[in-house]
């Protein structure tokens, strides 16, 4: 079943053009049934496990079982990511349960600055590419016997 | 059948693709784009966020040189590289990657990407170029850069759910692309000055070894299907390496990673017998040449030791977590509260190797009650992928970087534009160019961005739009659509449209394709094992599979695409045994054994297999290409190796 949705909490993304799972997973697998307003996997044998909808569902309706052609029932992990750090649900079948919780990144969310502070040297010629030689951290990029 | 409305974009650079390889190019484009007056576009099948080998996150990145602490040196990471691949490898993209990649890293880290730091604030190894980090949102940092960097210039456009089907030609040049949306009607024709193809590798071209819903547990995601490969074949570009498949050993099933457990936790596998394949089959690799002596082990002789035991019936092959977590512990035993302290924390860090980039794997633990401080787990070699940046090595044949070539490879390695394939305008990078293995995400990403400055310097050297022909758009449009147009045609003449003796739908057609692969190329069910009759019967069957991909029938737009990603898994499919057939030794036994002919030959076949495909004849050709040094060679290959 890899990532199903649970009809309770998904609400289609209300009227919106697509549903946040739809516009997210990468292999174009979460489609909307519009009768029913409910989101749901239209192929779970081509499911990576890969969490996207999971995380981005705004009513998180979105949970996964486990492959059952080779697992057996009965865990789950759960994600919930903020904007600087994920905390993990893990719980096993013998009812088990763990925590973890990870740093996800360092900056503001859209404020990746293509440049990183670092400045260009060369022109279109030349070996360097954009943010070179700063961001290699050395005076010039390697070059034959030197 | 519906009417599909065609959207022409015209635009300089083309960058096709959504992964590390494209979000580099990218990064870079926009900046050469915006000095030189030109436009970009990118298009991706899925999300940008989330696209790519690294949409769920990654817990390491595999190659960073660390030049800037002298850490390593470029002459290092070709060593390492050419030996791992058996000494197939083109040493000037390898060291052009090398000689960038650190920047890429640097730059991740200022988007905002976590890497672990020890005390002293020195990045965390994993092992000698690997570095840790926290990474679940590496891919979402390293894209959102290259859409600030498109985006917030005006330089680019970014095309999301359209997927590319094949190249667009004017004459030899690549023109452009074509392709469809999987939203909406619409059929998208993108003309082009130059095109850079970054589109991963081809995962589901041989039969996995799960047989239900756990298929999609690929090592490798299943939305790699080979588009790549097809794009560069159709556009007529010479490949390489088409015959080294890459093989991955890893946890068994969910396919977890094992490089922190062997590298960082330093764990040991162990055979039913407790046994160590790497130390009691240590005599087998003396029969591999100078590859078996070198360290670390080539990857497919690792694989192949472990598959000996396997074939031997010594499994299950086991990773010794326990023992790891325990050893590494050990100094703290008379301190109980520090020991605890540790154990918690490498509890952690192996969670979340896990959490970060196999989810799959974390919940296969769970769901068998496992710790990894308790109880080891099964390891397994998996199904063949063809991955140019991992240790495998498929792609196109491109030209190097003018500067770093010796006299003698000027003329065999370079024509004109870096990271350029055979055809004129047309760049590749990541999965896409081959010969030049152990990039992974970072190395991709600076492959991206040196192809886009080249393909850059390509447009304003060469700044004329390509002309097309309206007639061939719209055969190529009802080409791409055929497949619409044929299950409509005949979705009635059956009471169930799965069945239908006019059509084949993509799965099954998928299927066709896996079970042919498996069978008579050397997948799972024969034990990575093959030779020239049953190649030769592979060719065979591909023919007939080549001829009913003309009845593909998709009853959406989600079809459609599936339909066409099939064909491309074809063709990286025929592409890999014409070249498989071609070399007449076994180099990677752990990829595959040519049973027929199986021991190395290096003074035959210490050279590059290619091959292409001919668009106008359709017909194929192969060709050996010399093995040239750049860069001087640690340890000296034996005597008889004459390139």
């Amino acid at each position: 079943m890899p990532s199903y949705v649970n009809p309770e909490k998904c609400d289609g993304c209300k009227a919106l053009d697509k549903t946040a799972c739809q516009h997210i997973c990468p292999n174009d697998l979460m489609a909307l049934d519009k009768d029913k307003m409910k989101a749901y996997n239209r192929d779970v044998s081509m499911c990576w496990e890969c969490y996207s909808c999971v995380k981005i569902c705004p009513t998180q309706a979105i949970e996964v079982r486990s492959y059952a052609d080779f697992a057996p029932l009965g865990a789950s992990a759960t994600p919930m990511r903020s904007t600087d750090t994920i905390l993990w649900t893990v719980k096993f079948r013998n009812g088990t349960i763990k925590r973890f919780k990870f740093p996800i990144r360092t900056t503001p969310e859209g404020k990746a600055v293509p440049d990183g502070g670092f400045e260009t040297k060369g022109d279109l010629n030349s070996p360097l590419l954009y943010t070179e030689p700063a961001s290699i951290g050395m005076a010039d990029v390697y070059r034959m016997n030197n | 059948m519906a009417e599909f409305e065609t959207v022409v974009v015209e635009t300089d650079l083309l960058i096709l693709g959504g992964g590390m390889a494209a979000c580099g190019a990218a990064v870079e484009a926009a900046h050469w784009a915006m000095q030189n007056g030109l436009k970009v576009a990118l298009v991706d099948k899925a999300a940008i966020d989330r696209s790519g080998a690294v949409a769920m996150g990654l817990s390491a990145i595999n190659q960073y040189v660390g030049l800037k602490d002298g850490a390593n040196t470029i002459t290092d990471y070709v060593n390492y590289v050419r030996n791992d691949l058996m000494g197939v490898t083109r040493e000037d993209l390898v060291a052009n990657i090398a000689r960038h990649v650190d920047s890429s890293v640097h730059l991740f880290e200022k988007w905002g990407l976590p890497i672990w730091k020890d005390a002293k604030g020195a990045y965390v190894h994993e092992g000698r170029w690997q570095l840790m980090i926290n990474g679940e949102s590496y891919k979402v940092v390293v894209a959102e850069a290259a859409k600030n960097a498109l985006l917030g210039t005006g330089v680019g456009e970014i095309f999301e759910r359209v997927f590319i089907v094949g190249p667009l030609m004017d004459g030899e040049r690549c023109a452009g692309a074509v392709g469809f949306s999987v939203r909406e009607n619409k059929f998208y024709v993108f003309k082009s000055k130059a095109t850079l193809v970054a589109m991963g590798g081809a995962v589901h071209v041989f039969k996995p070894r799960s047989s239900g819903e756990g298929m999609g547990r690929a090592w490798y995601p299943p939305w790699n299907a080979g588009s790549s490969a097809y794009f560069t074949i159709k556009a007529g570009a010479e490949m390489t390496c088409q015959e080294v498949r890459f093989i991955p050993v890893r946890f068994k099933d969910a396919y977890g990673p094992v490089g922190a457990w062997f590298l960082l936790f330093k764990s040991r596998a162990t055979n039913a017998m407790g046994g160590n394949y790497m130390i009691e089959r240590k005599p087998e690799l003396e029969k591999w040449g100078p590859y078996g002596r070198v360290k670390p082990v080539p990857a497919n002789l690792r694989n192949y030791l472990g598959m000996l035991d396997v074939m031997e019936g010594k499994g299950p092959i086991s990773m010794r977590t326990e023992e790891a977590m325990q050893a590494i512990a050990e100094s703290l035993k008379d301190d109980p509260k520090a020991y605890k302290k540790k154990m918690k924390e490498l509890e952690s860090e192996a969670w979340e190797d896990f959490l970060d980039m196999t989810i799959s794997q974390a919940l296969l633990w769970a769901a068998t009650n496992l710790s990894p401080e308790e109880k080891s787990s099964e390891i397994a070699a998996a199904e063949p992928y063809f991955i140019g940046s991992h240790s495998g090595a498929s792609g196109a044949w491109i030209s190097g970087p003018e500067d770093l070539q010796t006299a003698e490879t000027k003329g065999q390695y370079f024509w004109g534009y870096a990271h350029m394939s055979t055809v004129p305008g047309l760049f590749c990078a990541g999965d896409a160019s081959g010969a030049s293995s152990h990039k992974f995400s970072s190395g991709s990403h600076a492959e991206g961005r040196i192809a886009a400055k080249a393909a850059i310097k390509f447009i304003v050297e060469n700044n004329t739009m390509p002309v097309l022909e309206p007639a061939a758009l719209e055969a190529l449009k009802a080409e791409i659509l055929k497949p619409l147009a044929i299950y409509e045609q005949f979705e009635k003449t059956t009471t169930d449209p799965e069945i239908n003796p006019n059509y084949i739908k993509p799965r099954m057609f998928m299927f066709r394709l896996q079970k042919i692969m498996d069978e008579y190329a050397g997948g799972i069910t024969a034990q990575f094992t093959t030779n020239e009759s049953l190649l030769k019967k592979a060719l065979e069957l591909l023919a007939y599979l080549k001829e009913d991909a003309e009845k593909l029938a998709a009853s959406n737009l989600h079809e459609l695409m599936r339909c066409w990603e099939n064909q491309h898994r074809m063709w990286q499919a025929e592409a890999h045994v014409r070249t498989v057939l071609f070399r007449e030794e076994t180099r990677w036994p752990g990829y595959y054994f040519r049973a027929d002919k199986p021991q190395l030959d290096e003074e035959k076949w210490h050279v590059f297999a290619n091959c292409r495909f001919d668009p106008k004849t359709s017909t194929w050709e192969t060709m050996a290409r010399p093995i040239l040094h750049v860069i001087s060679q640690q340890p000296k290959e034996p005597a008889l190796a004459k390139a």
